[in-house]
This record gives structure tokens, sequence and C-alpha cells, in this order.
């Protein structure tokens, strides 16, 4: 789980050692949850599995490379329905399709890691700093946040290529400037999140008591805000990753992708099959969609489990034999699903609804 | 492209303002639209100086967009005449003086002031627009309810995929697919574009044009032209449609769920109010709300969504020519429609807030 498993080493444990792998996330959130939700949750672990395995042994998957155009038969052709050679046909560029999306999901792969680790560290910072100190740096830095969250992420994330690429580019170049995009496009999200958990632990008794016997700004924020601060990351993560898919693949669509010799990438080669749609070729689009899809709904199936699960107003409840008693709201603020300004922030008011 | 990273975040603000409204001790609605509106400068600011300064990071346009096809020496001059060569903060500070009196620039292309193509290709991306709406609150709200209604039973577990589906499935690719079913597959409807070339030169006879072709087209009066204006829409309204309906179905049911919990539902139920009735007039109105403020993020989803609804069915609006600017490099074109959008996205959520403020009291703060 390449995409869970930096979270779960930042996870607090405020457990003793013995409770060990239980108080994982997702292991955790898997033996608490029952039902649909259960089903919702193994659903989306399977699909995230297949997604990670296919990315590492795609060498191996794959029948040809993802920039080959001939064998020792000579040319393959362009456009070729499936057949024994081809099970998903040519591309118009005369590519294998199956191969080309097989290798797509390294590619993926590789994005949505360095972005989560970059935005990770960034919009971790920078929210620790600007919650803990608070003052102007504080303000100046909401604001800014503020304004890059409302802005629609593609155009952020296309304004970001021009920059770091010029438009298109070689495999790492390619990987890195969809990924520092996307990274943009996230940290407001992060710093968000752990500013609004820091400005809260900042009043607890035990940050005041650590000030009192002396600890340095530096370890108080690492030490004790940090480590109880990253409740919500797993589950930002997991949505983070199937956004960064969404955004590489709108990238590659409007022609900022990777280019098809250097690396394969869905985005890209559903925009090269525009024109075959026209003509009724299916096999071009349907295979890098469908692959796009597939990994972009496990990964949301697994994001909005951990939610549910987190939320005691959404979890399906099994009955009361169980000693596995659901955390709270891992949300400051109340549950995901609510709105903005949302019933789960006003509830507290106590207010009539109607 | 956010459903439920928009939705955690979007939740935040109401949290953080809880003790700021309590320590100012409430405040008019009158005090609240002033502040919220003072609140648009910085943000336009922002964007726009970000913006600024990240195209111009990588090299003037010019060299951009003509660089390999001109002589050094054509080059330079082309450069020296836009003003390219000047400091850069002189050219940030004047263009900061146009954008604020409305000047967000010429493309250099086809030579034609940025406010010029938003007054053409826009009404085209605020007709996609509003049809797309239309799909989202017509499948999403009922929808939602009804997922809301029958929790963790099987007509939930189908909608909740679906809703998940929506926002899993890349609006590109959402448009493939219909266009594979229905245009090229069926031939029920057609592959692309707003009108068939018959009907557009029958709108372009029209005084005084709006621009939305569904509105011209009944002030022409042509039935033929009208069904065939809808017909092209018809598709990439569900494309971009859907991806909205997701979030205003997952909304309304997590909605819904809350206040149906709440203690109010629960005594009016315990007055022996039928539950169909608990239903829609306790539980739905309420959740309703944060709908209203969740359009204002929308509108930066539709944005995006719209750059690529409209390349995939040669829908000739704003995004459709941004996506052409991107391809020609002309990147003034691209700074300018970027910054004019970050001012369209900051006024709607301005005014989506208002509305939210109005019907809301709690809102305010």
């Amino acid at each position: 789980m390449a995409t869970v498993a930096p979270a779960a080493e930042e996870t607090p444990r405020t457990a003793p050692a013995r409770r060990g792998w239980r108080r994982l996330p997702v292991v955790h959130q898997l033996r608490q949850s029952v039902g649909l939700q259960r089903g919702m949750l193994v659903a989306g672990l399977v699909l995230t599995a297949v997604f990670l395995l296919t990315a590492l042994l795609a060498p191996v998957l794959a029948p040809y490379g993802y920039d080959q155009l001939r064998d020792a038969d000579g040319a393959f052709g362009a456009q070729q329905p499936p057949s024994a050679e081809h099970w998903l046909g040519t591309t118009v560029g005369g590519y294998d399709v199956l191969s080309r999306v097989i290798y797509g999901s390294r590619t993926a792969l590789m994005v949505i890691v360095v972005a989560i680790v970059l935005s990770l560290f960034a919009g971790v910072l920078l929210g620790l700093v600007s919650g803990y100190f608070g003052g102007w740096l504080d303000r100046v830095l909401v604001v800014v946040c503020d304004a890059v969250y409302a802005f629609p992420s593609l155009l952020l994330a296309i304004v970001m290529a021009i920059v770091i690429s010029g438009g298109q580019s070689s495999m790492w170049g390619g990987i890195l400037a969809a990924a520092i995009s996307i990274t943009v496009v996230f940290i407001p999200q992060y710093f968000r999140v752990i500013r609004a958990e820091t400005v809260r632990i900042k009043g607890e008794a035990y940050v005041e008591s650590a000030r009192v016997v002396g600890a340095g700004h530096w370890r108080i924020m690492t030490r004790h805000v940090l480590r109880n601060a990253t409740r919500t990351l797993p589950l930002i993560l997991t949505l983070n990753a199937s956004e960064a898919i969404l955004t590489l693949a709108g990238l590659g669509f409007l022609g900022f992708g990777i280019e098809p010799t250097a690396a394969a990438e869905w985005g890209f080669d559903l925009n090269k099959s525009l024109s075959d749609v026209t003509s009724g070729i299916w096999w071009t689009s349907i295979f890098p969609g469908s692959a796009i899809v597939l990994v972009v709904l496990g990964l949301t199936l697994v994001g909005e489990s951990l939610n549910d699960l987190a939320d005691p107003r959404l979890r399906s409840r099994r009955s009361a034999d169980t000693g596995d008693v659901g955390e709270t709201s891992v949300v400051p603020g109340g549950s995901l699903g609510a709105g903005p300004a949302g019933l789960a922030g006003i509830e507290g008011t106590g207010g009539n609804a109607l | 492209m956010t459903t439920a990273a928009t939705e955690l975040a979007a939740g935040e603000p109401a949290q953080e303002d809880a003790p700021a409204r309590s320590r100012r001790g409430g405040g008019g609605l009158g005090a609240y639209i002033l502040i919220r509106f003072l609140l648009i400068f910085p943000t336009v600011f922002i964007l726009v100086t970000t913006v600024f300064f990240l195209m111009r990071s990588t090299g003037d346009p010019i060299t951009a967009a003509l660089g390999g096809r001109l002589t050094g020496a054509e080059l330079a001059q082309r450069v020296q005449e836009a003003g390219y060569d000047r400091p850069i903060i002189v050219q940030y500070l004047e263009y900061l003086g146009n954008v604020f009196t409305g000047d967000f620039g010429t493309t250099l292309s086809d030579r034609r002031p940025v406010t010029e193509v938003l007054a053409t290709f826009g009404t085209a991306t605020l007709e996609l627009a509003c049809y797309a709406l239309l799909v989202a609150f017509v499948l999403g709200i009922p929808f939602g309810r009804l997922a809301a209604y029958a929790r963790d039973r099987w007509p939930d577990a189908v909608l909740r995929v679906f809703a998940i589906l929506c926002y899993a499935t890349p609006v590109f690719f959402t448009g493939l697919v219909l266009k594979l079913v229905f245009a090229s597959g069926l031939g029920w409807l057609p592959v692309a574009g707003r009108a068939s070339t018959r009907a557009e030169i029958e709108l372009q006879f029209l005084e005084d044009p709006t621009g939305i072709y569904l509105i011209d087209a009944i002030r022409l009066g042509d039935p033929e032209v009208i069904a065939d204006v809808l017909e092209h829409a018809v598709l990439p309204a569900i494309a971009l449609g859907l991806l909205t309906a997701g979030v205003f179905l997952r909304l309304v049911r997590t909605n819904v769920i809350g206040t149906l919990g709440m203690g109010y539902v629960e005594a009016a139920r315990s007055r022996g109010v039928a539950e169909r009735r608990l239903l829609r007039k306790h539980a739905y109105r309420p959740a309703l709300i944060p709908i209203i403020t969740v359009i204002g993020l929308q509108v930066a989803l539709l944005m995006g969504g719209a750059v690529l609804t409209e390349t995939t069915f040669e829908w000739k609006g704003l995004g459709f020519q941004l996506a052409e600017y991107l391809q020609a490099r002309d990147f003034v074109a691209v700074q300018g429609i970027v910054a004019m959008l970050a001012v369209i996205v900051a006024v709607t959520n301005f005014v989506v807030d208002i509305i939210a403020a109005l019907i809301d009291p709690r809102v305010r703060y």
C-alpha cells in the first residue's frame, strides 16, 4: 500500500506498542467495519492492490514495450482491432493498447508518490508553523491558501505545467512536472487541516506543560503537536491520490502529458483516441479510460470508507457485543460529508434547524 | 475534481468561524456582506500576482510562442516592442494597473483583447454550465434523498457506488463513452459541436444574439433549430453534469442522515408525524442549505470540467478556446483567461456566500 504506508508511520501511537498493528490505519478500520461498509472497504483495497501490483510488475505483465511499434513479424499497424496478438488492439500511433494500459499504471503510481510526498512535506510544515506561531505569517498564509484553494485546480496545474516543462517533456521531466503541478493544488488542503488541528492542540494542557518544562518550539511542534495532528491524514492521502490521477489524466488529455516514447500515460492516450471515437473505434479509448476509473474508484472507496468509519453519524454499527469501539470523528469540525458552513459546524450551536 | 476533499475543506470555515462569531458578538448582515466583499480583492490580487510571476518565470511570452520561428534579431525587436525587456517589476505594476481597469491583455496568436474572447466564448461556457447544473440537480438531489432514506440497504449501496463512479470517471472519458454509444454507435445524437452548420448559419442572422444558443433559437422561432441546439447539448450536459451530480448526491445523503438523527426530528416523530412527512419536511429541507454553498465551490470545478468537456465535444466555449491557445503556446491569452476566471470565481463565491447568509442566518458571522 504505497499510498497508505507513509501515513502509517506517522500515526499517533497513543496506545502502547502491544496493540501494534491493530491500531494502524486501514487495519484498524477494517476490523471496525461491518456489512456494506466492509464490502466497500475491501473492494477498494483489492482494486488498489491490483493497481499497485500492475505498476510494480509492468515489465513482466505487458506483452510488448510501451513504445514498441514492431516485433519480429513486422509493424503492428495502426488501429488494429483486438486480436490474438494484440488482446486490446493497437492505437492510432501503432502501439499495443494493453501494454500501454499496463505501463500507464507505473506512470500514475510514480506521479502519485512524488506528488503526495511533496505536498505532505510542504503542507504539513506550513500548517504546523502557521498554526503554532500564528501572527501575521499565519494570516497571510491562510488568505493565500484560501485563494489558491478556491481556484480551479486543473487551471492551476496547467499554469504549473507550463512553468515547469513548457508543456512537454521526457519521462522523469513529465512525471515531475505533473507531480509538482498537483502538489501546488494539494498544499492548501494539508495546510488547512494541519493548521486547524495545530491551533486546537496548541491550547491543550500538555503543550502548556511542555513549555513550562522548557521544551523548545521545534520539539513541541514535532513531538507534542504533530503527533496528535495527523489523524486525518490517511483519509486525505487516499483522496488526494485519486485526485492526482485525475489531474494527471486531465493534463495529459489537454496535451501536457508525457511523450508516448518516454512513458505511457492514460490521459494522453485518451486524447489521441478522440478522433477514433467518431469513427466508432472503441478499443483505444475504453481501456485506458477504464483503467483510470478503476484506480480512482479503488482509492476513493478506501478513502470513503475510512471517512464513514471515522464519523459516528455515518458508521454502521454492529451489534453491541463487540469490544472494538470506533473512534469518534477524526475530522476537525465534524463530518467530511457535511457541506461548507454545513450542519456539522452548526449543530454544535444547538439550533433548531428548521 | 474534488468531491470529498472539497467537502472536507469546505467544512472547515464553519468550524473556524464559530469562535470568531462569538468573539465579535454576532454582527449584522450588512457587516458580513461588506467584509465578504472586501475579501474578494486580496483573493483576486493573490491569484493574479501568482499567475503573473509563474508565467513570466519561464521567460517572455513572445519567445515562448515564436522562438525558433524567428531569427534572434527579429525576436529581440518583437520583445522590445511589446515591452517585455523592461524590469519585471515595472511590467508587473503595469499589468496590475491594466487588470484593475479591466484590461487583461491582448492575445498573441489572433490579436484580440482577452475580454473580447470572454465575451464571445463565455456565453457558450455559461450555457453548458447551466445545463450541467440542471442535470446535477435533477439527478443528485432526489437520489441523495433516496439513498439517505434507504440507508445501508441496496438502493443506498447502488447509489453510493454510482456517486463514486461519477467522481472517479474523468469528464472526458464520460464524454468519450457517451459519444461512442449514443453518437457514433446508435447515431441518436450528434458527435460534437453546439449546433449543425445549417442551424449555426440561421442563428447568425439574428440581430444582437445573446450567444446562448437556446435563447437565440427560441427567439428565432424555428422549432427545427431549437431541436438541433438541444440535441447537441444533451451529451456534453450529461458528461459535465454527472460530475457534479455525484457531489450533490453524497452531500444530500450525508446531510439528510444527519438531520434525521437530530432532536427535533425525533420530537416530531414522537408527536406522531408520518415518516414520509418527516423525511420530506423536517429532515430534507435543512439538508439542502449546504448545497447552496457547495455550488460556489462547484463553479471552480465546473470551470476545470468545462475545459475538458468542451475539448471533448468541440463545444466552442472558453475552455475550448483556452485549450486552443495552449496548443498555440499563446501564454498571454492563457494568462489573461486564467486571471479573468480568477475574478469570476471570486465574485461567484461572494454571491453564493451572500445568498447562503440570506437563507440561513447562522452562516453570518
